[in-house]
């Protein structure tokens, strides 16, 4: 078993000094940093197996087909999810284009809704914005309780028959919630609806069973999970999969192609159109193995612990404010200073050494929900130490004194 | 493959310099005119920032400028700057001022023969996309008034 000094040696950005102080890196949340394992698997494919997939019959060629077909059953192991549903794609924010434009245009029909939640990222928001003006379908919000959770109750009494597709964030980005997601799935389920769910937050921190979860799609993003950027993954049912019309079209998705007439690739082929991105396919393979070895359910506890410290040291300074749940959250606390514009404290923190994340984190509405402009985000994942925690809360202390804020 | 080879720093330009801050905390011109001549609000809805500028224009000479609002340091010392060096400014050097700014900050040098004096503390933000919206507020805002004082 690796320890925490093995696993921080793994990542050679963790050695860095940023404006003379050594990085304090709690941005993972919006990216997460890369371990050698996964930075030497990308130049090592590219060294010495690359080539197009699926295509040629050289050497290279099939070396390069069953690394990346390897690295689709290694991610489908990592979620626990059948390979035939899992489709590459260039992330979370196009899988789930990918449902709302070939699933949501052919199935969801005007007079049925899409219930969606007040939580959602903009990429769990806006396509199902721009299938509903299409379709002329309704779109319907899960209420939420006061601390950030969805409210189970109010959320069924908006559930009825009408009701064609649920999507909903397995851990929200901004709030640390994570979502009773089988529980909802089976609620949607009950009423003939189908279930999507976003995992971009909940993939790399949490132990993902898309078959207990009882999901119909399920997207996450490789670069949140230690992979490289550019690569994500949807995974959906094969038997809706093969219901489903292309969202690309072009070279690799096809079985025939008459000049005025085509037929598709089987899923999930069917779905990945044109050259995929291979290397980094091949290289979310490495993350997963990497994870896999470290196992999730060591960086769920890990990451765990250090977000109620984070809460609790946190939440115990003067004019701090922290948002979401108290409990059972991800490893995510967001907050606001007293005085400090968020910014401004992530300016601040900058300067010594400390990333964290401010703004709106791609979720506007969960803002005016908060009743805020913007917030600041400190994030954690396998590679944090209470000791960073420690320097978060001394930068926030240093960037009061600097802006005259007791 | 080496990785350690590499030089394992590196370093932005500080933005929350002593100048910068200086203004952040003492604010020049900070509050509203009785009677201004023009009034004239920005926002930058991404941060959440406010300002509103009042202007007293005597003639073809902006007389007084008084900023008030709400944001990070970079926007009210930006405005807090603007409201200094523009004060008693002809509308024509007013309107070159706001053109070297924006020559300034996007260009991350002054414009050649330009002293920006106290706003040379803003060149930081040339490099950080993000804030370039913070520090140009004001002056986007002022471009306004003196658009709306020209067109009544």
């Amino acid at each position: 078993m690796k320890t925490i000094e093995d696993i921080r040696r793994d990542f050679p950005i963790l050695g860095l000094q940023v404006n003379g102080k050594p990085l304090v890196y709690l941005d993972s949340a919006a990216s997460s940093q890369k371990p050698m394992q996964v930075l030497n698997a990308y130049c090592g494919f590219c060294e010495s197996r690359y080539a197009n997939v699926h295509r040629g019959v050289h050497t290279l060629a099939e070396n390069a087909t069953a690394d990346y077909e390897d690295a689709r059953r290694l991610v489908a192991e990592f979620v626990k999810a059948d390979p035939r549903g899992l489709v590459f794609t260039r992330g979370t924010t196009e899988a789930i284009n990918l449902v709302a434009q070939s699933y949501g245009r052919k199935f969801i029909k005007h007079g049925q809704a899409i219930l969606l939640t007040p939580m959602e990222h903009h990429a769990n928001l806006v396509p199902w914005q721009l299938l509903a003006q299409y379709t002329g379908a309704e779109l319907r919000f899960w209420p939420m309780t006061e601390d950030g959770r969805l409210d189970l109750d109010g959320g069924k009494k908006l559930l009825d028959s009408r009701v064609a597709m649920v999507a909903v964030t397995h851990m929200s980005n901004v709030l640390g919630t994570i979502n009773p997601v089988r529980e909802i799935a089976e609620m949607a389920h009950a009423v003939g609806a189908k279930v999507l769910i976003d995992g971009a937050q909940a993939a790399p921190h949490l132990p993902v069973d898309i078959g207990g979860i009882g999901a119909d799609f399920y997207a996450f993003s490789g670069h949140k999970m230690c992979g490289p950027t550019g690569i994500g993954v949807l995974w959906g049912r094969p038997e809706i999969l093969e219901d489903m019309d292309p969202f690309m079209t072009g070279g690799e998705m096809i079985r025939e192609v008459w000049l005025d007439h085509a037929t598709w690739a089987e899923v999930p082929h069917k779905f990945e159109a044109g050259t995929p991105p291979i290397t980094e396919a091949v290289s979310l393979g490495a993350a997963v193995r990497y994870l896999q070895q470290i196992t999730p359910e060591w960086i769920a506890a890990h990451d765990h612990a250090l977000t109620e410290l984070a809460w609790e040291k946190l939440t115990r300074e003067p004019g701090v404010t922290g948002y979401g749940p108290t409990d059972n959250r991800g490893a995510i606390v967001t907050f606001n200073v007293d005085g400090i514009h968020p910014h401004d404290l992530a300016g601040l923190l900058d300067r010594e050494g400390v990333a964290i994340r401010a703004g709106h984190h791609c979720a506007q509405p969960l803002m005016r929900w908060l009743g805020v402009q913007a917030t600041a985000r400190a994030s954690f994942y396998l590679y944090n130490t209470p000791e960073e925690i420690d320097r978060l809360v001394d930068g926030i202390r240093i960037a009061k004194k600097v802006l005259h804020v007791v | 493959m080496e990785f350690g080879s590499r030089k394992r720093y590196c370093t932005l330009f500080d933005l929350y310099s002593e100048i910068l801050l200086d203004h952040y905390r003492l604010p020049r011109n900070k509050g509203r005119l009785d009677h201004p001549t023009v009034t004239v609000e920005g926002t930058n809805p991404l941060c959440g920032d406010e300002l509103t500028l009042d202007l007293e224009f005597e003639g073809d000479r902006l007389s007084r400028v008084t900023f008030d609002g709400k944001g990070c340091a970079i926007s009210m010392a930006s405005a807090s700057m603007l409201t200094e060096i523009l004060q008693g400014k002809t509308i024509a050097e007013v309107e070159k001022w706001i053109a070297d700014f924006r020559a300034f900050i996007r260009d991350g040098h002054a414009p050649e023969g330009v002293e920006m004096g106290d706003l040379t503390a803003l060149i930081g933000v040339s490099k950080l996309p993000v804030r370039v919206k913070c520090a140009t507020l004001p002056w986007m805002t002022i471009e306004e008034g003196v658009r709306k004082y020209r067109g009544s």
